[in-house]
């Protein structure tokens, strides 16, 4: 009996207690959170504080909906910096992979120290010149600005992956496509691309996951209202109630921000560990 | 497409990424250093102090306490973090429906934001409604709420623990699922005839068999956890007097609270050291592996 069998060669119903207590304490916070959402207007202010709803109500939902400048604009903002940094992060480490992965190029591993060394350096201390350079620039409190932000985080990671798929592509394939007289750019889009995607889908995952939830870098360069990202608005929502928190919009806004991650990783969960395993083992 | 042109085909596929990178963390990395040598303001003015910026943090309490904070709290969080992960790892590296989905289960917070789950449990543990102490004095844990973000900075930072714990052990975890499932059954198996039990296995062939996985595993938490700031700037707001400030709030506050960006600078590169030596150890580890 392996490993593996352990629960097996154990009391498996105990095994199996153990699995439901955990789940049950790892979906608490989860789950108190969607019910208190869920609460009537506030009801989630309410003392004491009860597990459940006294009934299902959307009226957090719909406060969360208008505060101040809307929901929309803010889901915008969330949505169009992780969009613009998956597209960054995809297109330049795809380059560079390929460029790293099938080309001899000289000093090669000089260059791959410096595509990643950002992996190393760790992007808080590097905010305070970023700060100076982008006001000089004028990219403070622009979406472009925070995606270059977020496609320079994750931009070494991602380069990384992309040089580990692009090396494990059959070198079979792109000798027969050069002898049918394909240059290299019609070599990568039609012979590499197609088997490299489960690295693409790696990498644009990886992306969406640090622009949606990356925090000081968003809340360093959106200080303008209308700019803030879906977790900087709801920090500031916190108090924006003439003061006082409530709670139960709150939980909404927490919610919807949690929304987009779950379903994405658990639809993507093996590029997800896969991606992880390859960084982390790297 | 290794013809004699085909080295500058390849520096092209590797310029644009290049360009970025210099651009936007080598230069910035640069002017860190200059930031850090003067009176740095954002009006202009600036003026060449040389390393009088280095002298006032060595003189600073608070960037003395800060990183003492941020030491204690990764003293603190990183064994929690890798027993309870590997342990969890252990319980869930097997292939059976149940396990696969408490494995599943535990990583679900992994891929929240940190903010997020900072707001989440900020409510959960604010003393009159939060349902986290509503839930500890139902189970009879505490005989009543407890102001987890107050007067006591210890007791905040173990809120901080808990809440960090629930959102990160899902990490360690997969990564030492991996591990354990890279160990040949047969080994295992020959320990079993020999009659070892469960725990005798565990302890003499699958830990240390796995010794440089956990090893990375707890060096990649232990720098994430010397980067700390959202939980600390959302659930403690650095609470009560500064005590609960980590190294990048102190940062953060100097430089963007105050604008005195060349003494952020400064804090940025004295943190940036300790965390490169982090690194470096953790990159030493993976070539000595891969030369075996």
């Amino acid at each position: 009996m392996s490993l593996r069998g352990f629960a097996a060669n154990r009391n498996s119903y105990l095994i199996a207690a153990i699995c439901l207590a955990l789940m049950a304490i790892m979906l608490f916070p989860l789950v108190m959170s969607l019910l208190t959402s869920l609460k009537p207007a506030g009801e989630a202010g309410m003392w004491p504080p009860n597990y459940l709803p006294s009934r299902l109500s959307f009226s957090n939902y719909i406060e969360m909906y208008n505060y101040q400048a809307g929901l929309p604009l803010y889901l915008f903002n969330s949505f169009s910096v992780s969009f613009m940094t998956i597209g960054g992060c995809v297109t330049l480490a795809s380059l560079a992979g390929f460029g790293l992965a099938r080309f001899s190029i000289p000093y090669k591993e000089v260059f791959f120290l410096l595509l990643i060394c950002g992996m190393m350096i760790p992007y808080q201390t590097l905010l305070t010149p970023l700060y100076m350079m982008f006001s000089g620039l004028g990219l403070q409190n622009t979406r472009v600005g925070l995606a270059i932000v977020h496609t320079a985080i994750q931009l070494p990671f991602s380069i990384f992956l992309m040089r580990h798929s692009f090396e494990a592509v059959p070198r079979e394939l792109e000798e027969a496509a050069l002898i049918d007289g394909c240059n290299s750019l019609q070599l990568l889009w039609w012979i590499f691309v197609p088997s490299v995607i489960p690295g693409i889908v790696s990498v644009a995952l990886f992306a969406f996951l640090t622009s949606w939830n990356e925090f000081i870098g968003a809340l360093i360069f959106m200080n303008k209202e209308t700019m803030f990202t879906l977790p900087i608005m709801l920090v500031a929502s916190r108090t924006g109630y003439y003061g006082s928190t409530d709670w139960g919009i709150l939980q909404a806004g927490v919610i919807i921000s949690i929304v987009p991650c779950v379903p994405v990783y658990l639809l993507l969960q093996k590029y997800y560990v896969s991606g992880l395993m390859r960084g982390a083992i790297r | 497409m290794y013809s004699t042109k085909s080295k500058y085909v390849g520096f092209a596929y590797i310029a644009p990424a290049l360009l970025f990178i210099a651009v936007f963390t080598l230069y910035p990395l640069g002017q860190l250093f200059w930031m850090s040598l003067h009176n740095w303001s954002l009006l202009g003015g600036n003026k060449f102090i040389g390393f009088g910026n280095y002298l006032r943090a060595y003189q600073d309490p608070i960037f003395w306490s800060a990183l003492f904070f941020t030491f204690q709290y990764t003293l603190y969080l990183t064994p929690i973090l890798m027993i309870l992960g590997y342990l969890f790892a252990l319980l869930t590296s097997g292939t059976a429906g149940l396990v696969k989905l408490t494995r599943g289960t535990i990583f679900i917070p992994v891929v929240i934001g940190l903010g997020s789950s900072s707001l989440l449990w900020v409510w959960l543990f604010q003393p009159q409604i939060g349902l986290f102490n509503r839930l500890l004095v139902d189970l009879h844990i505490i005989p009543k709420p407890l102001v987890w973000f107050g007067a006591d900075a210890t007791l905040g930072l173990w809120g901080v623990i808990i809440s960090i714990t629930w959102k990160v052990v899902g990490f360690g975890m997969i990564l030492f699922v991996a591990g354990i499932q890279s160990i040949p059954a047969e080994i295992i198996e020959g320990a079993e005839i020999d009659g070892a039990s469960y725990w005798q296995r565990v302890a003499r062939i699958i830990v240390p068999l796995n010794y440089r996985i956990i090893l990375l595993v707890t060096l990649i938490s232990a720098i994430g956890s010397m980067l700390a700031f959202e939980q600390f700037y959302i659930m403690t707001t650095g609470a009560p007097e500064n005590q609960t400030i980590t190294s990048v709030y102190w940062i953060y506050t100097n430089s963007f609270t105050y604008f005195k960006l060349g003494y952020g600078s400064t804090l940025s590169i004295m943190l940036m050291i300790i965390i490169v030596a982090g690194t470096s150890i953790q990159i030493a580890l993976t070539r000595r592996r891969s030369l075996e």
